[in-house]
């Protein structure tokens, strides 16, 4: 494994990680919808 | 107005995310990606991966789940439905493709989903294992090569009707049933429940088969250079020249195009049973980024590093040359046969865990037809889930019997599940971004949204995802037409197969043709005409001409 596989396997999965627990920490962590419309 | 309008709601905002993942997540990421990965680039793939991703896949899919709740809320849940109050009468008929998709490549898919259930089965019962063919991987090769041919019955036509010598009908019926069986139960009760409990469990099958690989260090110490590290190489190691290379943008944008399953109409649906003020935005971004952990933290990490471990560069290099099928159903059968005692219940959970990836993919393609079913001629859900059936049992069992060489199911999956999918695609991005208009759009999808859209991706819907879409559709046609032609042209097999497309769209067609007399009969607002209250926005853009 080359310094440059690392570097792109850490990266990638830090962003694919990262953006899944983000939007699973906003999703869940939301308040719920405004139902005015039903 | 109708009293035919189906009244289905997810029950929960994480519901529609599971199911739209789950209908995401498929073989795909765990064969598909990595192959692709290697074949072009190793790790410089992820950089055209990731723009692919940002510029082409994330943009059409907020669209299509804007377009989705945007038809829902006028009580429509088909794409015809949901394009016709969007666009016009061109684009309802155009949105006949959009129940195509799923309906023609649910024919084939749950065949491939039955397989995952015999491997399963297989290894779970030890009746499959290929160590008894021998303890070199020649004989053990030819061993899982020749299951794989019983299982998909590739030999010759009517191969699976032999009972004696293939398992996989009965598997196939039981697939099937728990399919038509939770889609009738309804989309909360039956697809949003099953996804709610199947996408974690395949979550921990994966986690489960992930640890083994990474701990099995040099397994044969007179290898020292098949050991793990050297696995994650091959799949990591970047090659940038690769980068200069049309083929790797191409093939990279494919591979996001595909694994996110936007065009499918599978998304337009699924949103279409969203409240008026539930999150598209972020509905949207969460269930791709679902799909991207199944497919760069799973199938980046398991799928090759196994198989380099035991087989080392060459063996890897030819197993990745046989495709996707090729490297789970041949490959890897020999690879969980290496792991000792414990490699028979390592490759019941991955066949159990592509079960789960199949079916929870499997279930979005019913709901299309159904929904369209019921909208367009009127029926409930008990009868409309008759027609499907019927519908669904007739293609299968043509793609049951025609396995020769896997011509029959591959056309349809080269027309319907490929080519179309870039047509249904750029239909909808074209109908968000240029004709509904992108003001409309924007404002239609930021309603509820707890996250904007950067303003950037307003220049992306309109300009940079069509161009890259055309780009990436003539190089898919420049590579792949040709050989798809000769192969009509070659094989009855194909062109029975063309024949099952035609029909089954001129059956959509008339539907269509039938609903919209109906919609208007019942005085809906099909051409989306009329303001729905509360929409500020409808009244400064309203079409007064189509």
């Amino acid at each position: 494994m080359t310094l440059g596989g690392w570097l792109l396997l850490i990266t990638s999965l830090t962003v694919v990680y990262g953006v899944a627990i983000w939007c699973y920490v906003q999703v869940l962590g939301a308040p719920p919808p405004d139902h005015q419309d039903h | 107005m109708s009293t035919s309008h189906q009244t289905e709601q997810w029950a929960s905002r994480l519901g529609v995310i599971l199911a739209v993942a789950g209908s995401a997540v498929g073989l795909g990421n765990f064969l598909r990606f990595p192959g692709q990965a290697a074949a072009n680039g190793g790790g410089a793939f992820m950089i055209p991966y990731f723009c692919a991703l940002i510029l082409l896949g994330i943009p059409i899919g907020w669209a299509e789940w804007t377009m989705g709740r945007y038809g829902g809320q006028r009580g429509f849940h088909s794409a015809p439905g949901i394009l016709g109050v969007m666009g016009g009468r061109v684009l309802r008929y155009l949105g006949a493709i959009g129940v195509l998709i799923p309906l023609a490549v649910s024919f084939y898919y749950v065949f491939i989903e039955a397989w995952c259930l015999v491997y399963f089965w297989g290894f779970l019962s030890g009746s499959f294992d290929v160590s008894r063919a021998g303890t070199d991987f020649a004989s053990q090769s030819q061993a899982s090569a020749a299951f794989y041919s019983s299982v998909t019955g590739v030999a010759r036509d009517g191969a699976l009707f032999d009972l004696s010598s293939s398992s996989t009908l009965p598997f196939w019926a039981f697939a099937f049933a728990i399919n038509l069986w939770l889609v009738f139960r309804g989309l909360s009760k039956g697809i949003e429940t099953f996804c709610s409990w199947a996408m974690p469990a395949m979550a921990v099958c994966a986690l489960i088969v992930l640890i083994r690989v990474l701990t099995l260090g040099t397994p044969d110490p007179m290898k020292p250079d098949q050991n793990v590290i050297n696995g994650l190489g091959y799949m990591w190691n970047p090659s940038f020249a690769a980068l200069g290379n049309f083929q790797t943008w191409l093939a990279a944008a494919g591979q996001v195009f595909f694994t996110l399953s936007v065009g499918f109409g599978v998304i337009i649906n699924y949103s279409s049973y969203m409240r008026r003020r539930d999150d598209v935005v972020l509905s949207g971004l969460t269930a791709s980024a679902t799909n991207e952990v199944f497919e760069v933290g799973f199938g980046g990490l398991i799928t090759l590093t196994a198989s380099y471990i035991f087989l080392g560069l060459s063996g890897t290099v030819a197993a990745v040359a046989t495709g996707s099928f090729g490297l789970g159903f041949t490959t890897l059968p020999v690879v969980f046969a290496q792991m000792g005692p414990a490699g028979q219940y390592i490759g019941a959970i991955w066949f159990f865990m592509l079960f789960l990836a199949a079916i929870t993919s499997s279930l979005s393609m019913y709901q299309p037809t159904l929904a369209f079913l019921q909208e367009s001629l009127g029926l409930t859900r008990k009868p409309a889930t008759g027609v499907l059936a019927l519908v669904a049992l007739i293609g299968s069992l043509l793609v049951l019997w025609f396995t020769g060489d896997g011509v029959f199911w591959n056309t349809l999956d080269f027309w319907v599940g490929t080519f179309l999918l870039f047509v249904m695609a750029g239909i909808q991005i074209v109908c968000f971004a240029w004709i509904f208009g992108l003001d409309r759009g924007w404002a239609s999808a930021h309603e509820g949204a707890r996250m904007r859209i950067p303003s950037v991706f307003r220049f992306i819907m309109k300009y940079v995802a069509p161009t890259y879409l055309v780009v990436v559709f003539v190089g898919f046609c420049v590579q792949n037409l040709p050989d798809s032609l000769r192969a009509i042209a070659q094989s009855p097999s194909a062109q029975l197969a063309l024949l099952l497309i035609a029909t089954v769209t001129a059956g959509l067609l008339a539907c269509v043709r039938v609903g919209e007399a109906r919609w208007r009969r019942e005085g809906r607002d099909l051409d989306g005409l009329r303001p729905l209250h509360g929409d500020p926005h409808h009244a400064v853009h309203e079409k007064v001409a189509r």
